[in-house]
């Protein structure tokens, strides 16, 4: 990943480059009304993932994470801001790219884009429809692309349930979700996702509903197929010892905003926004010797309507400043190497 | 926090649950036993459908129909619970032994102000002699929670996820239980949410001298408010102890097992550890030690018979093959 996107081999360029993404929803306002106001889902959020690589979006409830993953695979529309997705194509020997905006596709490039971006929900139980047998959940999407005839599409779901772990396959490809457990359910929506060969999965809590046993099995099932297959993962969660150990880079986001970015363990050992500090002391740490000192921050987190023209963090931070008042949300700065923070006192 | 054993609160011997279903018996909770102290926290950890929230049901005789406990005895304070009447059982359940549950909307009213809702519980049980008291009362309790009392007069849907878990922590609090369970209590919110709940939790016990039984599948929640720890498995409590010599050095493949497959964002990073397949059916569980399909360690005695209890330093372990003694290694500690 490492941001050297400055390079001309196509190949050092990024899989995904967002670029000042903005999601605005407007507040309702009384009855034919105009909105009151808006809330700042999105905010300014620019950010790049590498072929393969892997970059968790952590924060809390609200903070706007999973409006990022629905920009993503286009399931709602930007207010303001550029994505640009480079995925690869074959054209003889030599892979070319084929630079692609979302916002501009329809029709049967959108359905190309589909093939290239897919989606895990975190909910195993409603993401799947309960009339469809696992092999018509799974084979769907090679329908919809039109992938193999339906023949050969029965080969090609039974060696994803095998690559995903449902063994024998044949055991359940004609079996409905309900008779699966949640960690099985899951697989098969990993099934489903990796079906197509995509470049990009976004993957909006995939284990947070799951219980240990099945997480784990989860989370190392999805980083070695990330591996084998050269997917890249965007990861949604709000466990920072999740995104620790499923991926290479770590943004956290508040309020709409990233505040820092980094590579996973330079950004967990030193945190540099006064909230992911905030936020790695507030972890519960597995081990009953190690004493935790109380998370150095004030208040609760609020929905960002029409914010204040400052820095998001201002109200909750012990080390804010009349700089992170008077000025506007400080800009994300490299103030280390490859580590991204916006603040000013860092 | 550690409090002597002799002052037992609580104290659960051979508790057996069974729900009836159509498939069949559906083995809840098998043969049971612990004791808390008063002012000691208990965690109780295990995967889904191990049984946990049907203790916790059962302590509280809040079972439904199909429930039947068919063995044992659960003594608090002395009084055994299990045989009083529906009526007798309402006299002790809020006043002697609260539940915080996990779902907090769930466990208030929406249509009701939420400091009404809380003196309501305090009214029922005769608590406050006048309306009154019993606000003020409420109002104490807020405080105590670290909720502003004027939320009092609001509704549910007005409160953050957090405000409504405190007010629900108040609510069990209300008629100065001796002891609190709470059911996943903190499942649901954000990590600096659950934070500061935890510790005031803490404080108010340590204040109040009350005894806690968390329930929840967090190991890592475990490993910070508890003092002792109770691992289930199918049903069955399958080690006990405190909770700093467990994690030291658990004696149950099935506690070592759940704690390595617990991320951390300290210390190195270590590989996660598996625990392949999943909990049994407890309509039809494995023969023997119900662990056995899933252990590394099981031989043929694991495939037959019940395992026997194992005990170790005041700790103990239904196992036949108990892990060994973990020398205390730098590798635990903390960094830094």
């Amino acid at each position: 990943m490492r941001q050297n996107s400055d390079t001309t081999s196509p190949h050092d360029r990024p899989l995904v480059e967002v670029d000042g993404l903005v999601k605005l929803f407007p507040v309702a306002g009384s009855l034919f009304r105009k909105p009151s106001g808006f809330v700042h889902a999105v905010d300014d959020v620019s950010f790049s993932i590498a072929r393969g690589k892997s970059l968790a979006l952590v924060g809390e409830s609200g903070c706007g994470k999973t409006t990022v993953g629905k920009l993503l695979v286009k399931l709602i529309e930007p207010t303001a801001g550029s994505m640009s997705f480079r995925f690869p194509v074959a054209a003889g020997e030599s892979t070319q790219e084929d630079c692609v905006d979302p916002s501009t596709l329809k029709g049967r490039e959108l359905r190309r884009f589909r093939r290239q971006v897919q989606l895990i929900f975190q909910d195993p139980y409603e993401s799947m429809n309960p009339r469809l047998t696992i092999y018509d959940t799974v084979a769907e999407p090679l329908a919809v692309q039109g992938i193999g005839n339906p023949l050969d599409r029965v080969d090609r779901v039974a060696h994803m349930l095998g690559l995903v772990g449902l063994n024998p396959a044949g055991a359940f490809l004609f079996r409905y979700p309900h008779e699966l457990s949640g960690g099985q359910r899951q697989r098969v929506a990993i099934a489903r996702a990796l079906i197509v060969g995509p470049s990009l999965v976004v993957a909006d809590e995939p284990t947070s509903m799951l219980d240990v046993s099945s997480r784990t099995g989860i989370m190392t099932l999805m980083q070695e197929l990330a591996g084998d297959m050269g997917v890249a993962y965007l990861y949604i969660t709000h466990d920072l010892a999740v995104a620790r150990y499923m991926c290479d880079r770590i943004a956290v986001m508040y309020m709409g905003k990233v505040v820092e970015i980094g590579d996973a363990e330079d950004l967990l050992h030193n945190p540099l926004h006064p909230y992911t500090k905030a936020l790695l002391s507030a972890v519960p740490v597995p081990d009953p010797d190690y004493h935790r000192a109380p998370p150095d921050i004030s208040g609760e987190v609020t929905v960002a309507v029409d914010p204040m023209p400052r820095c998001r963090f201002f109200d909750r931070c012990p080390a804010a400043t009349s700089t992170c008042e008077t000025g506007p949300h400080p800009p994300l700065e490299e103030k280390a190497p490859n580590h991204y923070a916006a603040c000013y006192e860092v | 926090m550690t409090a002597t054993h002799t002052d037992t609160v609580l104290k659960v011997s051979d508790l057996t649950l069974r729900y009836s279903l159509r498939q069949g018996e559906v083995k809840a909770v098998q043969d049971v036993s612990f004791e808390l102290a008063r002012g000691q926290s208990l965690g109780l950890v295990g995967e889904s459908g191990c049984g946990k929230t049907s203790l916790a049901n059962c302590l509280m005789r809040l079972l439904p129909d199909n429930a039947s406990i068919v063995g044992g005895e659960v003594l608090l304070n002395g009084q055994g619970l299990l045989s009083l009447s529906e009526e007798e059982i309402r006299q002790v359940r809020w006043r002697r032994i609260s539940m915080v549950f996990q779902a907090a909307m769930n466990s208030l009213n929406p249509v009701y102000r939420v400091g009404q809702q809380v003196i309501e519980a305090i009214d029922a049980h005769g608590i406050e002699a006048t309306d009154a008291d019993a606000r003020d009362r409420v109002a104490q309790l807020f405080r105590m929670v670290g909720l502003d009392e004027q939320l009092m007069e609001r509704y549910p849907h007005e409160l953050s996820g957090g405000m409504r878990q405190r007010a629900v922590i108040a609510m069990a609090l209300s008629c100065d239980p001796d002891v609190i369970i709470a059911d996943e209590p903190t499942t649901a919110l954000d990590v600096i949410v659950q934070d500061r709940i935890l510790r005031e939790l803490r404080g108010i016990q340590e204040q109040l001298h009350m005894s806690i039984i968390y329930i929840t599948h967090d190991m890592a929640v475990v490993a910070e408010v508890t003092d002792r720890i109770g691992v289930m498995y199918a049903g069955r409590l399958v080690e006990l102890g405190d909770t700093a010599g467990v994690f030291r050095s658990p004696m149950h493949p099935y506690t070592a097992a759940l704690m390595s497959s617990f991320p951390s964002v300290t210390g190195e990073k270590r590989p996660l550890g598996s625990l392949s397949g999943e909990p049994p059916n407890l309509v039809n569980p494995p023969q023997g030690c119900a662990f056995h399909p899933r252990c590394a360690y099981a031989t043929d005695v694991c495939r037959e018979q019940v395992p026997p209890r194992v005990e170790r330093e005041g700790r103990w372990a239904e196992c036949w093959h108990p892990l060994d003694v973990k020398q205390p290694s730098s590798e635990q500690d903390a960094p830094e």
